[in-house]
């Protein structure tokens, strides 16, 4: 109990503690963001809850990483996982994902978890149990005598989340798909009905879903480390940021990502960073308790 | 599925020996069969795997040298394995098969504490002899167990070292012990948690001041929250412990910030490669080891522990470019302590080997091996290695020692 206020009081004491655990917690909210847009996505337009979200994460990362080792630059990683993982979504759907839209919570929740186990046994079998990171040789940015960091590959890995996530909010905006991706997720029926090609939004819905993922693992594996048990830990953070941002909407998930970024920042500083994780677990619940207690109000209206 | 693919391996083998030239006796020699249960698959897959080839390079350099003599009769070992999925229930069943369904007699270790530790309540109850190399937790060694025997180090001592080489750089530089300041930063499993209470025992004995005493979660990749504790509070010693994610991640986030630690020891160095990944920011980093090539041990079988490399490298020729690990190391070398009972023994009774085995006082290219009467390996030091200019330099204990130790660090 001292330590935590040990903590809190370094936080006061030196108050440039503040900037570099928010300007942390901002880098990592950005690719906790980017699963969960995906998982949004899913969840939006299919109603199919992807477990194995983290696990796509974790196969671009190697994919990635294994690429570099090939000796190509690491930059190009981001796009060819992008390429890579879309496939693979594709496969999955087609394989998988397709014959549980439409059954009940607890079938696509088993499917997706089968993937997820599937994929980690295989990266696993493929490229061993170690932690592997790529390495980006450029210098870090110093700020306040030196106490606050900022590498540049981590700046540049910020900037490709921004830009991946505009261009996917621009795509959805503008382009037929968008379009017919989002009257699917208004209403399926209704979109057949005016000729939409259901299945092929769903397909489409779940391979952009598996490449945004795999973009988001080439850049973690650029600023952080990866191995092939990961994936449930970004897993869980997308299910928490969509859960406290609600489906559909993307500013919000965006918004929720960098929040919790940030709020395990300072629960690891005050609590120890072995709490770094129960931190968004305990707002899972926090959510969920929150929207259970609207959801009764919406119902006693009802009656 | 495995046991067949054990079997497969076993006739490879074989088969490899018939053509090679050998004298008649080698060629009569019978069987002893080990088990094993080992991590072929799931998160130990990698260093499960280092065990398994450490196994079958013994078996074969034991066979090479006429194999074990008991009486005028000569023995092969040949091990059936199972994969335990890296997962301690599994373990445990596999273990009960091997000793019920296959009738095994003789029981070779797993890989990690934790799998070991599922494992030994089962060769404990049937009363089954296990030498294992790859556990080290010391809850291994405190329940009385009569048939578990560790050739390695047991976890409290990985780190400990570092902590007198602190001290005595602090009495060089004219300085109390007690001016001392740690921080420690270890994962929440068994293994580091007892790396921890070595640490903070030793810290204990010299009055120095544990500043920071943080527990690293399982799936750590960002460690910046306590690296900024360490810039405020500037202790002299920095101990790190989480397998190789927690060495990969220190490495990179102490070069990304700067971090300017006077002494900085983690575990898991090799494993992480973290001078092949992270460079210069790697250098004057202390490493703990179980074992290292360059360590003047030698034995009958294997020769020195720099021929162990070599010859090993020659037989597993994906090992090639890159040291071997210590884990391979101590899976042989448990092989080469099973082969000294059975001799000693004189008997292949599953009580007279233990009875040998409690007995062992054998001096390998590991190391020195003698059991407490609790199981643990008592005869043999930890080393830390200072990885130096890329290269990892044997700086402590200083009786083997090859290198000075550079102190301060200096920070990349």
């Amino acid at each position: 109990m001292d330590q935590v206020f040990g903590n809190i009081g370094m936080l006061f004491e030196f108050p440039v503690v503040n900037v570099k655990i928010i300007l942390d917690g901002l880098m990592i909210g950005a690719l906790f963001a980017l699963a969960a847009y995906g998982l949004a996505l899913v969840w939006g337009v299919m109603n199919v809850k992807n477990l194995a979200q983290g696990d796509f994460v974790m196969a671009g990362g190697y994919i990635a990483w294994w690429l570099t080792g090939k000796g190509l630059p690491p930059l190009l990683g981001v796009p060819i996982a992008f390429v890579m993982l879309w496939g693979i979504g594709w496969i999955i759907y087609k394989l998988v994902i397709s014959r549980v839209i439409g059954r009940d919570l607890f079938t696509s929740l088993l499917a997706t978890f089968g993937v997820a186990i599937m994929m980690a046994q295989i990266l696993n079998l493929l490229f061993g149990s170690d932690t592997q990171s790529v390495k980006l040789e450029y210098e870090t940015l110093y700020f306040f005598d030196g106490f606050v960091d900022v590498p540049i590959a981590k700046l540049i890995g910020v900037i490709m989340a921004a830009g991946l996530a505009a261009g996917v909010i621009y795509f959805m905006k503008t382009s037929r798909m968008g379009q017919a991706i989002r009257a699917t997720a208004q209403n399926p029926r209704a979109a057949r009905v005016m000729g939409i090609d259901t299945d092929k939004v769903y397909g489409f819905t779940f391979s952009l879903n598996a490449a945004i993922c795999g973009a988001a693992g080439a850049i973690i594996v650029m600023v952080w480390l990866i191995q092939p048990f990961y994936g449930i830990t970004y897993s869980i953070r997308s299910f928490v940021i969509v859960t406290a941002a609600g489906l559909g909407n993307l500013p919000g998930v965006i918004a929720a990502g960098l929040g919790i970024g940030m709020l395990e920042q300072y629960g690891a500083h005050v609590f120890g960073i072995g709490y770094q994780q129960a931190i968004a677990v305990l707002l899972l619940l926090l959510v969920l308790m929150v929207r259970l207690a609207q959801q009764r109000r919406v119902r006693q209206v009802l009656k | 599925m495995m046991k067949l693919r054990g079997i497969g391996l076993g006739f490879a083998v074989t088969a490899a020996l018939v053509a090679m030239p050998m004298t008649a006796s080698a060629m009569e020699c019978e069987q002893i069969t080990l088990g094993s249960a080992i991590s072929l698959t799931g998160k130990y897959a990698t260093n499960g795997i280092h065990a398994k080839n450490g196994y079958e390079f013994a078996i074969q350099k034991i066979k090479e040298n006429g194999g074990i003599k008991i009486g005028d009769k000569c023995y092969n070992f040949n091990v059936i394995y199972y994969d335990d999925e890296s997962k301690g229930d599994r373990g445990a069943t596999l273990a009960e098969r091997l000793i019920s369904q296959d009738k095994v007699q003789y029981m070779l270790g797993p890989y990690s504490s934790g799998l070991t530790k599922a494992i030994a309540p089962v060769t404990e109850k049937y009363k089954i002899p296990m030498v294992e190399a790859e556990g080290a937790s010391r809850s291994l060694f405190n329940k009385g167990r009569k048939y578990l025997f560790a050739v390695l180090s047991t976890s409290e001592q990985y780190l400990a070292s570092a902590v007198t080489l602190a001290a005595e750089k602090a009495k060089e530089a004219g300085k109390e012990t007690s001016s001392v300041k740690v921080a420690v930063a270890v994962e929440n499993d068994p293994f580091s948690l007892d790396i921890r209470a070595g640490v903070l025992d030793d810290a204990k004995k010299y009055s120095m001041n544990v500043v920071i005493d943080e527990k690293l979660p399982r799936d750590l990749s960002d460690m910046s929250a306590i690296l900024t504790k360490v810039k405020l509070l500037k202790p002299d010693l920095l101990i790190v412990s989480g397998h190789s994610k927690g060495a990969a991640t220190a490495v990179r986030q102490i070069g990304e910030m700067k971090i300017d630690v006077p002494m900085i020891a983690i575990t898991h160095c090799e494993a992480a490669d973290v001078t092949g990944k992270f460079g210069d920011v790697a250098n004057d980093i202390l490493c703990s080891t179980q074992w290292a090539e360059t360590l003047s041990y030698e034995d009958p079988i294997f020769g020195t522990a720099a021929n162990y490399e070599k010859e090993f490298k020659a037989a597993f020729t994906e090992y090639s470019d890159k040291t071997v690990p210590y884990q391979t190391a101590q899976a042989s070398a448990a092989v080469y302590v099973f082969k000294d009972a059975f001799e000693r023994a004189k008997s292949l009774d599953k009580e007279k080997v233990r009875d040998a085995l409690a007995s062992t006082e054998l001096m390998t290219f590991y190391g020195k091996i003698k059991f407490a009467p609790e199981g643990n390996n008592i005869a043999k030091p930890m080393v830390l290695r200072q990885i130096q200019d890329g290269k990892y330099n044997v700086v402590a204990p200083s009786e083997f020692a090859s290198h000075k130790l550079n102190y301060p660090r200096m920070a990349k």
